[in-house]
């Protein structure tokens, strides 16, 4: 290992404070729901909706980066674990996705409110 | 003696495949990655499933911030803090995981010892914070009434939602009495009946006009749920099948039955990946205080099971954006 020897225990500790931030900020937003992040919309969602999932997938590049220590890792195991899962979820989140905005298109009419 | 003290003793190192390390990670780490990303997989089909059936119907899908809104010993409406509360857990219990990771790396076991502890401390209170949630959410808070064609009616008064018991006065009046094995059929019982009957519950809300009807239905501009008129509500509340009281996998007083379903089994398996990652740092704990670790020269069990733990985490991190925030 080559990490063995050297601490990372101040690195720990600001990847703590930027997840802890990062929840706050989510926390906020999501109890306040400002009117022009939430009632407009932007590439077929709201523009809050935007801001969670980009927190998100933030919140989980530290982890996997510093939690699970992927930037000490050789690059190519590296890319063998990210690129594949994130080849595969997007791919399955993607058709899914469209099949639902289908399903909608085509069973909401039916639905008498 | 050796095999009891896990310390290779014939330099074929089965355990680890061998001397031979494929980019630099050690076999049993590898493959602790490679299960993660096969569980990540599982994850998000869990996850892409809920989204195409929210998108399926995202004209009636429950808003979150209407059905996750209490916090334990205190009453009132506070979406989002309890769940904020558990996210920081979670987040708390993966440092100290990664801080006894760290201390492996300079053999300081005392410090693995006590990281290793509060770590276990943080998944206990997680799991206990989502049995909670689950026992809140099965409960229920208002009560609701089904109609025949599966539709979920709320009520409210001045725009907050009510509960059955604010407006419909006295016990249930139609002397219906659950059916149990000791009153009735001895091999048959049935599910709970409600608290009220369904003409007690259309009478009170005809007595009282200034009780309204909240449909499913979302409002788009204001994405908030429709409120129908007194006399829309009526008409409604005739159609009325049945009177649900929290939710169940059959039927749910939020809306949308498949919703309480979804989150029955994601947040369920989410808590289960918990509750085995609490058992496997329970096991690596101990081994840590009989120093397995300490004499086989390194600590790369706690560096695995804390991968599977920030997995967990990780998990949570999505699952906390997909039910509660988007």
């Amino acid at each position: 290992m080559a990490h063995a020897h050297e601490s990372n225990l101040k690195r720990i500790w600001v990847v703590f404070g930027i997840l802890s931030v990062i929840t706050i900020v989510e926390v906020i937003l999501g109890i306040y729901k400002p009117d022009v992040l939430h009632l407009t919309s932007f590439l077929g969602t709201s523009p809050l909706n935007w801001i969670f999932i980009i927190l998100t997938l933030v919140k989980a590049y530290y982890i996997t980066w510093a939690f699970m220590h992927m930037e000490g890792e050789k690059k190519w195991f590296r890319r063998a674990v990210v690129w594949t899962a994130v080849f595969l979820i997007s791919y399955l989140v993607t058709f899914l996705l469209i099949e639902g905005g289908y399903l909608y298109t085509t069973l909401a009419p039916l639905v008498k409110w | 003696m050796e095999a009891k003290i896990a310390i290779p003793s014939n330099k074929k190192e089965t355990w680890s495949g061998g001397g031979v390390k494929p980019f630099g990670a050690s076999y049993g780490k590898m493959m602790m990655w490679f299960f993660i990303v096969s569980d990540a997989l599982t994850f998000s089909a869990f996850l892409a499933a809920y989204g195409l059936t929210r998108f399926k119907f995202i004209d009636s899908w429950p808003i979150a911030d209407e059905v996750f809104t209490h916090i334990p010993f205190f009453h009132g409406n506070f979406p989002m803090i309890y769940v904020a509360f558990m996210t920081f857990v979670l987040i708390a219990s993966s440092v100290t995981m990664v801080l006894a990771v760290d201390a492996g790396h300079h053999m300081n076991k005392k410090k693995v010892t006590i990281y290793m502890f509060l770590t276990i401390i943080g998944g206990l209170i997680f799991v206990g914070s989502q049995a909670w949630e689950w026992k809140t959410f099965i409960k229920g808070s208002y009560g609701a009434v089904r109609t025949t064609d599966g539709k979920i009616l709320q009520f409210v008064k001045d725009g907050h939602q009510i509960a059955l018991s604010d407006f419909v006065v006295g016990e249930r009046t139609d002397a219906r009495e659950q059916h149990t094995r000791l009153n009735g059929l001895w091999f048959e019982k049935e599910e709970t009946i409600s608290t009220y009957s369904i003409d007690q519950v259309i009478s009170a809300y005809n007595a009282d006009p200034t009780i309204q009807i909240k449909s499913e239905l979302i409002n788009a501009d204001k994405k908030s749920k429709v409120i129908l008129s007194r006399e829309a509500g009526s008409a409604a509340l005739a159609k009325t099948k049945m009177i649900v009281e929290g939710a169940n996998l059959k039927v749910n007083e939020y809306g949308n039955t498949i919703f309480a379903d979804f989150f029955f089994f994601i947040t369920g398996f989410h808590g289960f990946h918990v509750l085995s990652g609490i058992i496997i740092n329970i096991i690596i704990f101990f081994n840590v205080i009989l120093g397995t670790y300490e004499r086989r020269g390194h600590y790369e069990m706690v560096e695995k099971v804390g991968l599977y733990w920030h997995f967990v985490d990780l998990v949570w991190v999505f699952v906390f954006t997909f039910f509660y925030l988007v």
